[in-house]
């Protein structure tokens, strides 16, 4: 294990969040974990056998025998004898308990300084804070290995001192995952709780925090015992340790002098040490795994959005169907048939989350996709253009777009078709830029792909493209990263993507969801000026129908999975038939929010 | 940007500052009686007090600190106590060396991490699997045993590198393949475990955002998407990653040349804390601590250029 592994801190930040839901279940689920069981056996075996040495050997470990040197196994000798006679086994045994008691003593004083600092530092704050991260910073600057020579020069080969010191060096570890754990809920509510209901600073340290940073503290600690028994080992196998007291360095150390007389003296050692090292390891790593489960909600909770867009479809009811009072006489730009999209199961089923849908959806027109969350309207919007999640399939029926069944070409084709004849405006502006990338190189890079211009056309089309959707200052925007953007100005700038390229068909996925209110009408005035400038045709997916009034010629309800009702807006409003259009209009008769819970809206 | 490379180095500047400070008052509190530890226990008495005086100790600690520190910041450290080498001299011929193994390993293990972690974050399966072994392997397995195992096949077994020894690449260029090579896998081996995992997640993680949907929306190609934009965005967590190692790696570098016999920074470190060359060891602690400032530095313009978010104005 490299030392460098624990001031990576790689584990910290991950872990400081959300853990307080991870804590009832951990252990429970930790105990599923064959790996992390295995592991953790092979530890507590390896334990065991340190304290229980003599009751396995009979031999002294330092017992020198110059009689018997370099005996090989059998005889007597389980494993043989090394350069002094001395029997392997006893002195792995005894190496066993002085290696892990080092090892250990470093853990417990890297943890007891780090965890007390930054329980304090997180909790109290004030100048001790910023002394502690001063501190932190520093000890992370030096170098272990240096230090620890140093101490020796000065200290002598101790085993014990040189364990304290590099405990010391390796309490950053602890203090930064506690500290960040800490500060993270010191506001919260149920501390402020029991503050105000009078609980002592004490108690609630202990029963509130330290709780929260339990198994993230198990896991450090695993790291760094990995660690310290690394250096330790590493330490004593140049010679510098304590040569009087058996260490798994030590009898590295005195196999590598005997390595040409007989090689099999560094495999002992080197065993002991691999097979703890690599138990230490997937024990943390198990840990880890499990932690990150459960500390993850936000995975989880995407994965209920998709479990709810796979609620099962119900029996087949017709599409009740307006009359067009105008059959189109020229062939549709886009038209779905049948369409039926799933979800194959590890259990071997498919969850279908939209199954024969129809639509038909003419050229310049704007066709509003209309239902509620998981009623598998975005589900369709994203096989037009082929971008299902993973794992996601068109099950049956067709999507003919301009002629084409876009179901069947050559995913080569597919992208050329993608943001060149079909474009896509996502529903969340923030989340749906490229973070690391300026806007306008963003917006350049399809035109330069697409429409094959070069890089100063590409430069003012995309200014002029800026200004066309509203934005004041093309320029600065231009060189703008995303999270310089306000959340309308990022979907301006979406939507100046999706039709850079002169696309034939715009796919909206609620494309004012996200967004304020005021935004909304601004973003809805867009969307049909540039409709009726550029003659493009819309699909766009909402929930709202206060959208579809604003915006859409055609309208198709969608309910799990099914369109229940289609025709001309003007129609389905005068008269909407199913009841599901009925319950959708009646929403917003009573005034209730269109729009999703408030906390949706929070920023974040 | 400049205000804020300046922060970071005067910041880095006074850190140097009190490391070398209380690396200084500690050795000397810590050294005993130096004269007779130059000249060993069958010294006169007269003598060991005139090498005292000579070494200019018989002054209070504080104005030999100042006057350290004063002939320091001209790059006078002074001389070794057991070679009369200067220190300067004796650090700059073996830092270059040491330079080379940790920039070696550096490099080798960022390119290598970023190979295996995105092919292991793209193809699953037991490409993902092999790599995880690999990983924990290369993480548990301490780097001098790993430097053993090469040293045993490659070297002594099949003769394709030197066991131990050092060519310097100006005298000839194949010599100094054949002994960087060892030392530079077996330092890289634990950062390439380490790091991988951590490009294998963060692909895992840019390639489930919606702004990858949007840019595929747009036709922009697989290889775009995920060598331009996914590996940019994942880059910045392996970068830290890879910063926080380096001071370890020059710590791994310690005992790598001492396996491999190399004259670095690591067999001078050895050499002086164990006969106590408190000078030679001061020059070390500033050398170290430069280093440290730089490579900070470095890597703070780094994650600058790879996140935006990163950039101060």
């Amino acid at each position: 294990m490299s030392e460098a592994a624990v001031s990576s801190g790689a584990l910290a930040p991950d872990i400081s969040s959300d853990i307080r839901a991870a804590r009832s279940h951990l252990a429970r689920r930790f105990l599923k974990n064959t790996l992390g069981i295995a592991a953790l056996a092979v530890l507590v075996l390896i334990v065991l056998a340190a304290i229980f040495a003599p009751l396995l050997t009979s031999y002294d470990p330092n017992a020198v025998s110059v009689l018997n040197i370099l005996q090989g196994p059998g005889a007597g000798h389980l494993l043989g004898t090394d350069g002094a006679g001395r029997d392997v086994w006893a002195r792995l045994l005894f190496g066993a308990r002085f290696t892990l008691a080092g090892a250990l003593l470093a853990t417990v004083v890297a943890a007891v300084l780090g965890i007390t600092s930054g329980l304090v530092a997180g909790y109290y704050g004030k100048w001790f804070e910023s002394v502690s991260s001063w501190v932190t910073t520093l000890l992370m600057a030096l170098p272990g290995i240096v230090v620890l020579l140093a101490a020796r020069a000065v200290l002598g080969p101790s085993l014990w001192s040189v364990m304290i010191i590099f405990g010391v060096l390796l309490a950053p570890a602890f203090y930064r995952l506690v500290y960040a754990a800490v500060s993270g809920v010191r506001n919260e509510l149920f501390v402020d709780a029991a503050r105000v209901s009078g609980v002592s600073d004490f108690r609630i340290i202990a029963r509130h925090i330290l709780t929260v940073v339990r198994a993230p503290i198990i896991l450090q600690a695993s790291i760094v015992f990995g660690i310290a028994i690394a250096v330790q080992v590493g330490l004593d196998f140049l010679g510098f340790g304590d040569q009087t007291i058996p260490t798994w360095g030590n009898i590295l150390n005195d196999g590598f002098t005997n390595l040409y007389r007989d090689p099999q003296l560094v495999i002992w050692p080197g065993l002991a040490i691999v097979i703890t090292g690599v138990a230490l390891t997937l024990f943390a790593n198990a840990l880890r795994d499990e932690l990150e489960h459960s500390a993850r909600p936000s995975r989880r909770r995407r994965a209920a959005v998709a479990t709810a867009a796979a609620e099962p479809v119900p029996p087949v009811s017709n599409t009740i169907v307006h009359d067009e009072p105008d059959t189109a006489t020229e062939a549709p730009l886009l038209h779905i048939e049948g369409l039926a999209v799933g979800y194959p199961q590890p259990d071997g089923s498919v969850t279908r989350v939209v199954d024969n849908v129809s639509l038909n959806i003419g050229r310049g027109e704007v066709h509003g996709l209309i239902g509620e969350s998981g009623s598998g309207k975005t589900q369709t919007a994203w096989s037009v253009l082929r971008l299902l999640p993973s794992g996601g399939e068109v099950l049956e029926g067709s999507i003919q777009f301009d002629g084409e069944d876009l179901s069947k070409v050559p995913s080569a084709k597919m992208q050329d078709i993608r943001g060149g004849r079909i474009a896509y405006i996502p529903q969340e502006p923030m989340s749906n830029l490229d973070p690391s990338f300026t806007i306008g190189s963003q917006l350049t890079e399809p035109m330069r792909i697409k429409l094959g211009v070069s890089k100063a056309e590409a430069r003012a089309r995309a200014l002029q493209l800026l200004g066309q959707v509203g934005i004041p200052n093309p320029e600065r925007t231009f060189a703008s990263y995303p999270h310089e953007l306000s959340g309308g100005m990022a979907q301006r700038v979406l939507i100046a993507g999706a039709v850079s390229c002169e696309p034939d068909l715009v796919i909206a996925d609620e494309p004012t969801t996200a967004l304020d209110v005021t935004i909304q009408a601004e973003i809805l005035d867009l969307l049909r000026d540039l409709q009726q400038e550029l003659g493009v045709t819309i699909l766009i997916v909402t929930h709202n129908f206060g959208v579809v009034a604003d915006l859409c010629d055609q309208v198709s309800v969608m309910q799990k999975g099914r369109i229940v009702e289609t025709g001309p807006a003007r129609s389905l409003f005068a008269n909407p038939q199913h009841p599901y259009t009925r319950s959708l209009f009646d929403a917003i008769l009573d005034e209730s929010p269109a729009r999703g819970p408030y906390a949706e809206v929070l920023p974040r | 940007m400049l205000t804020f490379t300046v922060r970071r180095l005067l910041y880095g500047i006074v850190l140097l500052f009190v490391i070398v400070t209380l690396a200084y008052l500690l050795l000397y509190a810590a050294a005993g009686n130096v004269g007779r530890t130059i000249l060993g226990p069958t010294a006169t008495q007269a003598t060991v007090a005139l090498k005292n005086q000579q070494l200019g100790l018989n002054s209070p600690l504080i104005s030999r600190y100042f006057s350290w520190l004063g002939h320091a910041l001209t790059g006078n450290f002074g001389s070794s106590w057991f070679t009369n080498q200067p220190v300067t001299t004796a650090i700059i011929t073996r830092l270059q060396v040491t330079l080379i193994l940790v920039l070696g390993a550096v490099i080798v293990s960022a390119v290598a991490s970023a190979a295996l972690g995105v092919w292991a974050a793209l193809r699953g399966g037991w490409v993902d699997r092999v790599i995880q072994v690999f990983s924990v392997l290369g993480f548990a397995i301490p780097g001098f045993l790993i430097a053993l195992f090469l040293v045993r096949i490659f070297a002594l077994g099949l003769h394709w590198f030197k066991p131990t020894g050092y060519v310097p690449i100006t005298y000839y260029f194949g010599g100094w393949i054949r002994t960087v090579t060892l030392p530079i896998i077996a330092l890289s081996i634990a950062l390439v475990a380490g790091i991988a995992q951590q490009v294998r997640s963060s692909v895992i993680d840019s390639l489930r955002q919606d702004w990858v949907r949007t840019l595929r929306s747009r036709g922009i190609s697989e290889r775009s998407v995920l060598f331009k934009h996914v590996l940019r965005n994942a880059g910045g967590p392996a970068l830290s990653v890879l910063a926080l190692s380096f001071v370890g790696l020059l710590g791994g570098a310690v005992i790598i040349e001492q396996i491999f016999g190399i004259p670095g920074l690591g067999q001078i470190a050895v050499l002086a804390t164990s006969q106590g060359d408190v000078p030679l060891v001061m020059g070390l602690v500033v050398a170290i601590g430069v280093i440290v400032i730089v490579v900070n530095l470095v890597v703070d313009l780094l994650q600058g250029f790879l996140n935006p978010k990163a950039r101060i104005s």
